[in-house]
């Protein structure tokens, strides 16, 4: 798509794009601050938060180069595209269920494990593994060699760190945001359906795998 | 349908929800167990002023069966749904979730496409209800952000072994089963709600079934077999963590209502009769040292009377107990109403300060002797303020007068009718009641209200105010 760049820049639209969902972590950490009065709490918990992202994502990579070790990249690309699919079908006509958690009195322990969880289980990082596989995908078609795969290792680490620092700056503006300007009303108002957004978007990356594939 | 932006009816904290529209209808558990062969229903009272129809029942939905014993019910969703761990605010506040406490049974009650014209949607039968849940006599519900939790009084298998919390997917309805995982010496179970910034269910204690089905049993009252303490639970690993006692003739301890803003830790709960001295008495909980303590803050005599004055269940006493069988705090955590429905009285306090509340208000309607009428009934009134109600902007009240079918007997044995009455609320402090609104329902008895787009019993929040 945007040549060698296009991957990279959809590492850190997915970024960005996680960041902004209220249900990823922004407003877990808003909450927090007001509940003790601290607004210092605010960005400290987002910190947290954007490891355990980080992590989810980071596991995505992982399976990616493993994968890359005993399948082709194509073989791997449709692959994807079918389980993205099925899981977007999934969350299409489920995208209001999230994974059990009841608890308010967290820890940052709590809060990177939270966002692992949510990150996991709503398939941030299925979604992004089609840009993870452009990004390193090029060098990595016939498994093998060494050099190359530790070069590929470096290109996932910069691109989970790309993707990580986009959400943590999205997740930041859009806290500093609601707790500056506009308030907690802006929930009310603003709120759109994000749940139903994020299926969308994991059928989007489904197209891009296929197309990618094709 | 799926929503595009959230149910206008979910608010962020208590102050924004104060800032709500004020509800145009109620809807109310209309019953009629052991009176006549009709049965139960959900009615639908029109709350709007401007209305013609104000005050008047708009309609009656009555349920497919009969002998379910409408008490107590909630809805589906409400503004826990925003809690930031796992927000869904695209659910819609739609449902409401009726339990039969006497059958068992479960009515899930669709409130669109017309509002004052509520259709069942879906009924869980009592079989599955108790072999699902462990439970029957369902009892308090309460929207959580992660599920639908509904209160039991017993076991599914009979009368021994204790009652308890289950949940109801928040989607489908379907049982999903017990709430706790290790209840410790937990066994009675009644009311119970949280401080979802605490990670803390609190639950109280009213009796075993064969203690109230068919009536109170005087005999267990005086040897304090009625509940008498308060369970604190953490919420995240459904497990018990403290029970405080409040002292065996402290019977009955019912309705909880922690503080609606999440950083106050406090909360209020009413106890129905001392066997001591027939007071009745509110208690406070609160933290210490990361400990929960109960302190009584309120203590509301009984009222010497002669015997031939009094029903024979309290003949004995020469005295009508308060009996405060419900109590409610507005949403701003400044008014708690007490309802005292042996003496016929709402009593209004100021509870700014929680530890030293201030009498500020009260009206007198019905009760045991003084049976006192409304400006708008042509006859002395049976019962007394029982279910209150309040309304978002905390500036309406509204309650009931049944209590319980067997109970309503025994306490006011004349054939008891029902009527539900609206108190109008001065902002600082003081109530009248509305000479314009009596809902007479005639024979059939009334219980719980729930007011339009939610109430002051209904919504939690994970915002501060």
């Amino acid at each position: 798509m945007l040549g060698p760049l296009g991957p990279w820049l959809a590492m850190l639209g997915f970024g960005a794009f996680h960041g902004l969902n209220p249900g990823m972590g922004w407003l877990f950490a808003l909450s927090l601050g007001l509940q003790q009065q601290r607004e210092r709490v605010i960005w400290l918990s987002l910190i947290p938060i954007a490891a355990g992202h980080a992590l989810a994502i980071g596991l995505a990579a992982l399976l990616v180069l493993l994968g890359l070790q005993f399948i082709s990249l194509s073989v791997l690309q449709w692959l994807t595209a079918g389980l993205l699919l099925l899981f977007g079908l999934y969350k299409l006509f489920n995208y209001y269920r999230h994974p059990r958690w009841v608890g308010m009195k967290v820890g940052f322990g709590d809060l990177f494990l939270w966002s692992f969880l949510m990150a996991t289980a709503h398939g941030a990082g299925l979604m992004v593994i089609p840009a993870l596989m452009g990004v390193t995908g090029a060098g990595m078609d016939h498994s093998g060699h060494a050099g190359h795969v530790s070069a590929a290792g470096m290109d996932m680490v910069l691109a989970v760190g790309l993707h990580t620092a986009a959400m943590l700056l999205v997740m930041g503006a859009t806290a500093w945001v609601v707790y500056r300007k506009f308030g907690l009303t802006i929930l009310r108002q603003h709120w759109i359906n994000f749940d139903l957004i994020w299926a969308f978007a994991l059928l989007a990356a489904a197209g891009i795998a296929a197309w990618m594939a094709w | 349908m799926a929503l595009w932006k959230p149910d206008p009816s979910f608010y962020p904290s208590p102050k924004m929800a104060m800032q709500a529209p004020p509800e145009r209808h109620a809807y109310v558990a209309a019953l009629n167990y052991g009176r006549n062969d009709q049965p139960d229903a959900i009615c639908v009272v029109d709350l709007d002023e401007s209305s013609d129809s104000y005050g008047t029942v708009l309609n009656k939905m009555d349920l497919p069966h009969v002998g379910d014993e409408l008490h107590h019910f909630g809805w589906n969703a409400c503004s826990s749904a925003l809690c930031p761990f796992a927000p869904h605010p695209h659910l819609e506040r739609r449902y409401l979730v009726v339990p039969g406490i006497r059958s068992s049974r479960l009515y899930i009650i669709d409130t669109k496409p017309d509002p004052t014209n509520p259709q069942i949607t879906k009924v869980i039968e009592p079989e599955e209800v108790m072999a699902k849940s462990g439970y029957s006599r369902p009892h308090t519900v309460h929207c959580g952000p992660d599920a639908i939790y509904v209160s039991a009084m017993g076991t599914a298998s009979g009368e021994d072994g204790p009652g308890g919390i289950f949940m109801l997917d928040h989607f489908s309805f379907e049982v999903k089963g017990p709430w706790e995982i290790d209840r410790g010496d937990q066994e009675l179970a009644y009311d119970f709600w949280w401080h979802l910034a605490e990670d803390v269910l609190v639950s109280s204690e009213w009796a075993k079934p064969h203690q109230f089905e068919n009536g109170l049993v005087p005999e267990d009252l005086l040897a304090n077999k009625y509940g008498h303490r308060l369970h604190f639970w953490d919420l995240r690993k459904r497990k018990l963590a403290q029970t405080i006692d409040l002292g065996a003739e402290h019977q009955m301890v019912l309705e909880l209502r922690p503080a609606h803003d999440p950083r106050k830790s406090y909360g209020f709960a009413g106890v129905v009769i001392s066997t001591e001295d027939l007071s009745a008495s509110i208690w406070v909980w609160h933290q210490k040292d990361g400990k929960w303590q109960m302190e009584k803050v309120i203590t509301i005599p009984p009222v010497p009377v002669k015997e031939e004055q009094l029903p024979p269940a309290l003949k004995p006493f020469a005295a009508v107990p308060p009996l405060v069988s419900d109590i409610d705090l507005s949403l701003d955590d400044r008014f708690l109403y007490v309802s005292c429905w042996g003496t016929g009285e709402l009593l209004q306090y100021d509870v700014s300060d929680p530890f030293n509340p201030k009498l500020s208000g009260k009206v007198a309607i019905g009760g045991v002797v003084n049976k006192k009428a409304h400006p708008k009934s042509d006859s002395p009134l049976l019962g007394g303020p029982q279910m209150v109600e309040i309304s978002r902007d905390g500036k309406r009240v509204y309650f009931t007068n049944s209590l319980y079918s067997s109970w309503d007997d025994q306490f006011y044995p004349d054939k008891m009718g029902g009527w539900m009455v609206k108190v109008n609320v001065d902002p600082d402090g003081g109530i009248a009641l509305d000479p314009d609104f009596f809902v007479d329902f005639g024979e059939t008895r009334v219980h719980q209200i729930r007011l339009e787009g939610g109430d002051a019993s209904t919504d939690s929040f994970c915002y501060p105010s």
